[in-house]
């Protein structure tokens, strides 16, 4: 290169600290409840205290005359309101959907299902008049496990779901091949698995504030928000019939999400009506009982499996039977998450001739299950990994060589699982199986194992190993959409690029962050692609007002599908600057060369053009290439090929007390493979975060319903988030296996480190206790559970 | 400093935050929380849970950190207080704050304010903690997104800086790229690891 172009100083690839982080580190940011606005009134939903019963009566005569109070609504009041959509319903069969109205009208499913709203002059009034409502019920049966629920007599939630069925949806290979392959195995392995549900637990729990204003006819929603172009779109069109021009939703700042906001909620469009009709803004912040009791939980999947292999160890079959709880209605995604997300990747990471997958989605009066940080994977991945360890314990081969044996190999990319998941893009799974291993220890580890179980110590040993692939940045519209697998849109994503007069830069980006970093992430893409400085460079989001549509944040799709949509836009830019440039140096467009912000004519790097001037020229636009228009600046609608499917191993110890069933991990190991990494402290920091979510379902969490519908775990008291004592120290590592999906052969990260780790704890504490017997324990591996196991396994 | 009703029903409470003086007469029953929030707008305390779990809501009280959901505003009658706004001095973030910033502590930043409120108070106690030590002081406190660990390492950056020592560089960098060698992937040298384990089985 010419002597005058300096060595471009590339961001990518670098660990930029948080352009995000200051307003956070000093109690600067703007999160939901931070929201004041002049005349700001106060929302306090009252909830159902039973989970199944008639509305016989309300009285809300009291509350209406309690001091502070402005308003009181019920059901009947929004009985012209839509109920909330189910957007995403399993494909190609029938869905028996049910889904909530904004408040209950004639009957309570779950324990707090919304019944009545009191707007007051302050939170502590509003709560105060919640007293004042006098409701009569007529209490019903409940029914909180998805595998009572099918049975005959099970009480009934919905007319239009007999036996509190939602969908019944198969995959793969017919039964009866599957069946053949099975009874033909030289191995063959059952085990019933329970994945059990989870709270996702967002720091920040949600919220919403709704402005009418009626001059203009404007509605303003600002909302703990994964979506706001979504929760507009769905607001506006499908549970109000507002015009979509005249409501704006925001995103402020959104306190940890994790899928619980990807979701329409009633609070949304409630605000938005109660200001209407109140004339004054109107707040609604959850508390986090109520959090708990009626935000969105996750997973709670019964599953059989059946498994077939040779006696080495290669699987010839694999049938997965699930039953799929779904709470008391249908939530925005939840039929699609059970099925498309989940039954498609049940092959893992495995060559397997023969798989048919089963899914019925169930009613039960519980709150409504949805994606939680990696949905429908972190469960179908939990299933062939544990299938894999079985087939271990079947066939005496080492669990490390069983998926040795069985990967898919370099070779056969893209590769086609057969059970309706699109092609594996890109994948290497040998090396970051040998890497995890090699990090943990393997060998000694196997060595040690041994000899503490012939010396017969207190501490039992046990290793994990997980090796998992996962599907994000989920896409195209074709294949995931109404034709194809039933969701109900696109996912495509869109970026706005514009070069100022001043040669400073906007980005708006349908994408936007809950935590991610996503500021400082597409900045470092748009320096490097664009040659201006990483300072001129503002990324803006969040905004439907603003910013050009986009689906949200979520499926790992912020890089891959909304990131390549502004590397797009860079590159029409450059094009544009490059056509501009030409007419300024009086040269052939062809034979411009655009480098790190400087444009020139090949050959005579002296004369050069910087984006700055080429951008000035471009606004004052006094002598511009005839038929050029004025501005720089370019949009994108991105749509992608394929999705992304990230993979990797992660390696796990444990500990397990001999006397108590104390489980401590002594050594966590996790090599991943997202690809080309843009910044590596914030995927380093997406891992440590979803290691952490992974490894809290096999030691911790589980959300625990009484057989009469109360939510045993409705705080945090109760529902155990890990402390920091209670997490180990994550070793990472990573493999580069580029995708070319997008250009710049990224892959997501967002969810697979959840993806990953909860098998290989699983499978740690079974291994630390296998030889006393034990083939499979239920999560979470609190120290109860596993003694009972000791106890019961060593018999 | 005793209270004294004014009107009826509500409390006269004096107390300063971060260096100025207030004066309000509130209701008897008003959460602290509610008190710094609402009344004084300092938003940048947060409420994360109900049942004093999360410390999304700590600040400091005549130097002690409290949970500022689980005390009437009354309570604080007469209080030198510290919210997460008083804790940069003219615009310099302090060694805390640094410490987040630089070992990427951080991600949605709902439960920053009160980590970084409950870490530095327990620095002052505890000036050269142990990781086993910072992590049980932190678990008042709790993170979703980032595993702790790097919050770990935004305490011991603190620590370090707050001791004189040398500034460690995080694996955050400014765009001056002064330290390349920031993410510490390879564990250290394992391949004795398992026979290490073995001397430490009864632990």
């Amino acid at each position: 290169m010419a002597a005058t172009i300096e060595a471009p100083e590339l961001l990518v690839g670098q660990p930029i600290r948080r352009r995000e982080d200051p307003k956070l580190m000093t109690g600067s940011g703007n999160f939901l409840d931070d929201i004041r606005l002049p005349g700001m009134s106060y929302a306090a939903i009252l909830r159902s205290p039973a989970a199944h019963a008639r509305i016989t009566g309300i009285d809300t005569t009291k509350a209406r005359n309690m001091p502070g109070v402005i308003g009181v609504f019920t059901g009947e009041d929004l009985a012209d309101v839509n109920p909330l959509p189910c957007a995403w319903q399993a494909a190609g069969v029938e869905n028996n959907v049910a889904t909530p109205h904004l408040l209950a009208l004639g009957e309570v499913r779950q324990v707090g299902d919304p019944i009545a709203v009191v707007v007051a002059e302050s939170v502590y009034q509003a709560n105060d008049a919640l007293e004042g409502i006098e409701v009569d019920f007529e209490e019903l049966e409940a029914v909180v496990d998805s595998r009572e629920a099918v049975k005959p007599g099970a009480p009934q939630l919905h007319e239009n779901a007999p036996n509190n069925i939602v969908m019944h949806w198969t995959c793969g290979a017919d039964a009866e091949t599957v069946d053949k392959a099975l009874a033909g195995a030289e191995v063959r392995v059952s085990q019933s698995v329970a994945n059990q549900r989870l709270i996702p637990t967002a720091m920040e729990p949600r919220g919403s504030v709704g402005l009418y204003e009626p001059a203009t006819q404007e509605y303003t929603l600002w909302a703990t928000s994964q979506a706001p172009h979504v929760h507009k779109l769905v607001v506006a069109a499908f549970v109000l019939g507002i015009p979509e021009q005249k409501i704006r939703v925001i995103a402020p700042d959104v306190g940890g999400g994790f899928g619980s906001k990807i979701f329409v909620y009633f609070d949304m469009p409630l605000v938005l009506w109660l200001s209407k009709a109140l004339g004054r803004p109107v707040k609604f912040f959850e508390d986090r009982t109520e959090n708990y009791l009626h935000t969105t939980h996750g997973r709670d999947h019964h599953t059989d499996i059946e498994i077939g292999a040779t006696k080495d160890g290669k699987i010839t079959a694999l049938k997965v039977s699930t039953l799929a709880n779904l709470g008391a209605y249908l939530s925005t995604v939840a039929p699609g998450v059970a099925t498309t997300l989940y039954g498609r990747m049940v092959a893992g990471c495995y060559k397997i001739p023969n798989i048919h997958v089963d899914v019925k989605g169930v009613y039960t009066n519980t709150a409504m299950v949805d994606a939680y940080r990696g949905a429908g994977r972190p469960e179908a991945t939990f299933v062939i990994e544990r299938a894999c360890d079985l087939v271990a314990d079947a066939t005496g081969v080492d669990p490390a060589e069983v998926r040795r044996r069985n990967f898919i190999q370099p070779a056969d990319f893209p590769y086609d699982t057969g059970i309706g998941m699109l092609p594996y893009d890109s994948g290497n799974y040998v090396p970051a199986l040998d890497l995890a291993l090699q990090h943990a220890g393997y060998a000694s580890l196997l060595e040690q194992q041994a000899a503490r179980r012939a010396n017969g110590g207190r501490k039992l040993l046990g290793i994990g190993v997980s090796s998992y692939v996962e599907e994000c940045g989920i896409a195209p519209s074709k294949w995931i959409g109404l034709s194809g697998e039933g969701w109900g849109a696109g996912l495509w994503e869109s970026a706005d690029v514009r070069v100022y007069l001043t040669g400073k830069v906007s980005v708006t980006s349908g994408s936007l962050p809950h935590g991610q970093g996503h500021e400082t992430t597409f900045a470092q893409i748009v320096a490097d692609r664009l040659g201006v400085p990483y300072d001129d460079i503002e990324i803006e989001h969040s905004d439907t007002k603003g910013t050009p549509f986009g689906f949200g944040s979520y499926g790992s799709r912020s890089l891959t599908v909304g990131g390549t949509a502004i590397y797009k836009s860079v590159d029409k830019v450059v094009e544009k600057a490059k056509l501009l440039a030409a007419h300024m140096l009086e040269a052939a467009p062809e034979d411009i060369v655009y480098e790190n912000g400087k444009a020139w004519v090949k050959g005579s790097p002296d004369a050069v053009k910087t984006i700055q001037d080429i951008a000035l020229q471009a606004h004052v636009a006094y002598d511009l290439p005839s038929g050029m228009e004025p501005g720089l600046e370019a949009v994108t609608y991105y749509d992608p090929p394929n999705c992304t499917f990230p993979f990797g191993t992660h390696v796990c110890v444990v500990e397990v007390d001999r006397d108590t069933g104390n489980v401590e991990i002594i050594k966590y190991v996790g090599v991943d493979d997202v690809g080309n990494v843009i910044n590596p402290m914030i995927v380093d920091g997406q891992f440590h975060g979803g290691i952490a979510q992974g490894i809290a379902q096999a030691l911790y969490e589980g959300a625990v319903y009484a057989d009469n519908g109360e939510l045993i775990t409705a705080t945090m008291n109760d529902y155990a988030i890990p402390k920091a004592s209670m997490l180990p120290t994550y070793e990472l590592d990573r493999t580069v296996t580029t995708t070319d999906v997008n250009p710049m052969g990224a892959k997501g990260a967002g969810e697979a480190g959840t993806i990953g780790s909860t098998p290989a704890v699983a499978n740690a504490v079974v291994d630390a206790l296998s030889h006393l017997g034990v083939k499979h324990l239920d999560m979470p591996y609190t120290p109860e559970r596993v003694w009972r196991a000791m106890q019961n396994g060593n018999a | 400093m005793a209270t004294t009703m004014t009107a009826p029903g509500r409390v006269a409470v004096r107390m300063k935050v971060n260096g100025v003086e207030y004066a309000a007469d509130v209701e008897p029953r008003l959460l602290l929380v509610s008190f710094l929030r609402d009344n004084l707008g300092l938003t940048g305390t947060h409420i994360g849970c109900d049942t004093s779990q999360c410390g999304a809501c700590v600040i400091h009280l005549d130097g002690e950190p409290v949970k500022s959901c689980t005390l009437l505003t009354a309570q604080a009658n007469g209080a030198e207080l510290t919210t997460i706004e008083g804790v940069a001095k003219n615009g310099e973030y302090d060694a805390m704050q640094m410490g987040f910033w630089e070992m990427h502590g951080l991600q949605c930043g709902y439960c920053t304010p009160g980590m970084i409120m409950t870490a530095n108070a327990f620095l002052d106690r505890n000036p050269d903690p142990t990781e086993a030590e910072i992590r049980h002081a932190l678990e008042g406190n709790l993170c979703r997104c980032t595993g702790y660990q790097n919050i770990v390492k935004a305490v011991q950056y603190a620590a370090k800086q707050r001791s004189g020592g040398a500034m460690e560089p995080g694996p955050g960098t400014d765009l001056d790229f002064e330290h390349k060698d920031v993410i510490e992937h390879a564990p250290e040298d394992l391949q004795d690891w398992g026979d290490q384990l073995a001397g430490q089985e009864e632990r």
